[in-house]
């Protein structure tokens, strides 16, 4: 196996370090002859010493099957995907801007609910949106921020150009394997490190979310306890949570370390109750606190809700931030964006289709085969129709479904995602990306430079979610390339 | 501070490593003590299963105790007993406490736990048997080292200290009680006279001191040639000896003085000391030493019972 550019040939798609056909683009013509010079033992020993590494760290995820939980060594292409400095300078200014503003609209709606008022986005749309906490109704956070860490989804087209696929506020993950990427690429290609490429650092990210959870305490005390709460070890994101408790030097808890009295919340250690101010949650809103939400939670701790309400404790991200990535809401983002803060928005939605409004639905309906579907919140990647590589069936179905409930379906044409070269068993290949940075907002914000590269690892599929088979990829910043 | 639940997860990493390198031992020593004995002599590999306290379990699985078999329970099975199984227990023990250990720790677990699980069935034929179990003890004493040499001096490395020497000073107790009591009759009945028979009772005792690494300071540190009475008073009651009862039984002490609400567990931990230092071990050696280990034993177990109702979250 050698790697041989002239035979790669990403057509008709937009190609991220291949331009045509033994072309490589600017930023990586470095990485493309450094990848040609390499001979195949070079590469086979690249690739099973990156593979090893990924064992010996135990970087790991959680597989749900029906022979019980799997703990899976996480899947990485070596070959690094690039982006430009100034590319990113730009991307990054849109992604604060985007949740600079999400977080007024979600605070609006907790409390004045002024753009509802002025039918900039319609009340019934929120008031029946399955995300939507009335429980909070009235609440204001810290800096009147709801959503603190928010991992949102971007991806390329044809032109090249990066679209918003959609905002996740709720317990967006995967960070830690950007991080842990990293830390494999400088093991399997230190040579271009340093030498031939300016890459921005991402390891400081655990540091950034510290001072961010920090920034939130409502005791103001020198060292606020702050701690990481987590459905437990059988979670498939547990990896992660116990890496970010570990970098950050929080303690890692689940629901039945805490424990709620007099509106406090306190965790048991071996000298007994000790207090906690900030709470960066990884369960899901429903489960956080049985007497507020679903009473039949085990992974809650009872009373968390009226304890954050009253003040005494920091949930990050705050209940009901969620509202506002709702995938129907999503469509109102860039209107949203300029209600508050008065700018247009710098990064682009993928154009998209409300079912809900009479004349998009029929468009819909009569294009299914052309678009791609997508349930108002479901995660992962499940509940979307694939219009293109649907069967009749299939199409039957999501007509039936969209007929029935238009509220909780929006569809969009379906984008030819940009792809990035993976090493495969013979040959580099071609495959399909998506990108999810992370954006952290309290007292003040941060982007992560680049953020978590997903490729979908199968020929000519779109499915980059881990769950259902796909890959990663580490992500490089480059200045002056 | 250190959360409840995290201590007791530190705690039961730490038994359980230790108690994988102490099997580890227990296999080595064993498969190379059956190359000393006279021919046709057959080792007692049924006091290994005894060690562990699992001889009716293996009874339903095995009908013979021959090498083969106790070599497969203790090593590879899928039992919860085996080594393999106790690593795994560790392995999951620490992935659960990743966040308060030095990351090169789980690393170390992780390599050590995939390393015993891809050797084991290799181990269940001697010749590759004393090489894997060897790097099985080297790399677990590596995690102590490890740990010892990177974790600051917090309650966590308290609980993986507690967890480490209550768990020595019980395996201790275990192979001393399971060797003198059970190894000795079983060349018995192989029908040797006394005389003849003495200096194999030396290689038992040797290999008593061996399974705790214990052989080169013993001769180091009691003037007697290797004999019972006195094997088994350095295992027990020597104050500098690492693995001996009374060394870790003292540690205990020592780590139990440094954390919070310790009063209960110091107060049991004195009570199993004092039994073990006040005993006469050469009087117990003509009558009575079994009954006086099952008492030391049940002493530690009740320390764990304290340790647990002291510290850690209550059962659902």
């Amino acid at each position: 196996m050698r790697v041989n550019w002239k035979t790669y040939n990403p057509r008709p798609f937009f190609d991220e370090i291949i331009s045509s056909p033994g072309y490589a683009r600017k930023p990586a013509k470095k990485l493309a002859s450094y990848l040609r010079s390499l001979t195949h033992e070079e590469l086979l020993q690249k690739k099973t010493a990156a593979e090893l590494a990924i064992k010996a760290m135990g970087i790991s995820f959680t597989v749900y099957s029906d022979a019980g939980n799997i703990d899976r060594e996480w899947p990485m292409d070596i070959i690094p995907r690039l982006i430009a400095g100034s590319e990113w300078d730009q991307t990054s200014k849109g992604l604060r801007q985007r949740l600079a503003a999400l977080n007024c609209f979600i605070n609006d709606i907790y409390n004045q609910q002024k753009i509802l008022k002025d039918k900039v986005v319609p009340a019934e749309l929120i008031l029946n949106s399955g995300n939507f906490r009335k429980q909070c109704l009235g609440m204001k956070p810290r800096y009147e921020v709801w959503a603190h860490i928010c991992g949102t989804d971007l991806i390329k087209g044809e032109s090249g150009q990066f679209y918003v696929l959609e905002d996740n506020l709720r317990v967006p993950s995967g960070v830690s394997y950007m991080v842990e990427n990293r830390r494999v690429t400088k093991r399997t290609f230190p040579e271009l490190f340093a030498d031939n490429y300016s890459i921005r650092p991402v390891a400081d990210y655990p540091a950034e979310l510290l001072d961010m959870l920090v920034s939130l305490s409502p005791r103001q005390v020198k060292h606020p306890e702050v701690v990481v709460l987590t459905p437990g070890v059988f979670n498939s994101a547990y990896f992660e949570h116990s890496y970010l408790a570990q970098r950050m030097g929080a303690e890692l808890v689940e629901g039945g370390d805490l424990i709620v009295e007099n509106d406090k919340v306190y965790m048991r250690t071996i000298a007994g109750l000790s207090q906690v101010d900030v709470i960066y949650r990884r369960i899901d809103d429903l489960f956080l606190d049985p007497l507020a939400f679903r009473k039949d939670s085990v992974l809650g701790v009872p009373g968390l809700f009226n304890a954050w309400k009253k003040g005494n404790v920091a949930l990050a991200n705050a209940p009901g931030a969620g509202v506002a990535d709702d995938k129907i809401i999503y469509t109102y983002v860039p209107k949203i964006i300029k209600y508050y803060l008065d700018q247009d928005p710098i990064l682009p939605n993928v154009p998209s289709y409300l079912c809900i409004d009479k004349l998009q639905r029929q468009h819909v309906l009569e294009n299914l085969d052309k678009l791609v579907v997508k349930p108002a919140n479901e995660s992962g990647g499940y509940g979307m129709l694939i219009g293109p590589q649907a069967s009749r069936k299939e199409l039957a179905e999501f007509r039936r479904r969209i007929k029935a409930d238009p509220r909780n379906y929006m569809a969009q044409p379906l984008i030819s995602l940009s792809t990035v070269p993976i090493l495969g068993d013979r040959m580099v290949e071609p495959r399909h990306v998506d990108l999810r940075p992370f954006v952290l907002q309290g007292e003040e914000s941060y982007v992560t430079p680049g953020g978590l590269t997903r490729v979908a690892m199968v020929k000519g599929s779109y499915v980059v979610n881990s769950s259902q088979g796909g890959g990663s990829k580490d992500t490089w910043v480059v200045d002056n390339a | 501070m250190l959360l409840s639940r995290v201590a007791e997860r530190v705690y039961w990493q730490a038994r359980y490593l230790e108690r994988a390198e102490n099997m580890a031992r227990l296999l080595h020593v064993f498969s190379a003590l059956q190359l000393d004995l006279p021919k046709g002599t057959k080792l007692g590999w049924q006091s290994l299963i005894q060690i562990t306290g699992h001889g009716t379990y293996f009874s339903t699985k095995y009908k013979q105790e021959n090498e083969r078999n106790v070599v497969k329970f203790l090593l590879s099975e899928k039992n919860g007993i085996s080594l393999v199984d106790m690593l795994v227990s560790a392995r999951e023990n620490a992935r659960t406490t990743r966040e308060i250990m030095p990351t090169e720790a789980f690393e170390l677990i992780n390599g050590l736990y995939h390393f015993a699980r891809d050797h084991a069935e290799k181990g269940l034929h001697r010749a590759e048997r004393n090489n894997i179990l060897e790097q099985i003890v080297s790399r677990a004493q590596q995690i102590g080292g490890l740990l010892s040499g990177s974790m600051s001096r917090d309650e966590a490395y308290s609980f993986v200290r507690l967890g480490r020497s209550l768990e020595r000073a019980d395996m201790t107790t275990r192979i001393i009680d399971v060797d003198a009591q059970k190894l000795m009759p079983q060349l018995e009945v192989q029908g040797a006279e006394p005389e003849a028979r003495e200096p194999y009772d030396n290689i038992l005792w040797m290999n008593v001191l061996r399974s705790s690494s214990a052989y080169q300071m013993y001769r180091q540190h009691v003037q007697e040639r290797v004999n019972g009475a006195d094997v088994a008073k350095f295992l027990l009651q020597d104050e500098q000896f690492p693995r001996s009862a009374a060394h870790n039984l003292t540690t205990l002490t020592k780590v139990l003085a440094k954390l919070p609400n310790s009063g209960k567990v110091t107060w049991q931990v004195n009570k199993t000391r004092r039994l073990v230092r006040d005993a006469d071990l050469h009087g117990l050696m003509q009558r009575g030493l079994l009954e006086h280990l099952d008492q030391v034993q049940q002493e530690i177990g009740k320390v764990h019972y304290k340790i647990a109702d002291t510290w850690f979250l209550p059962s659902k």
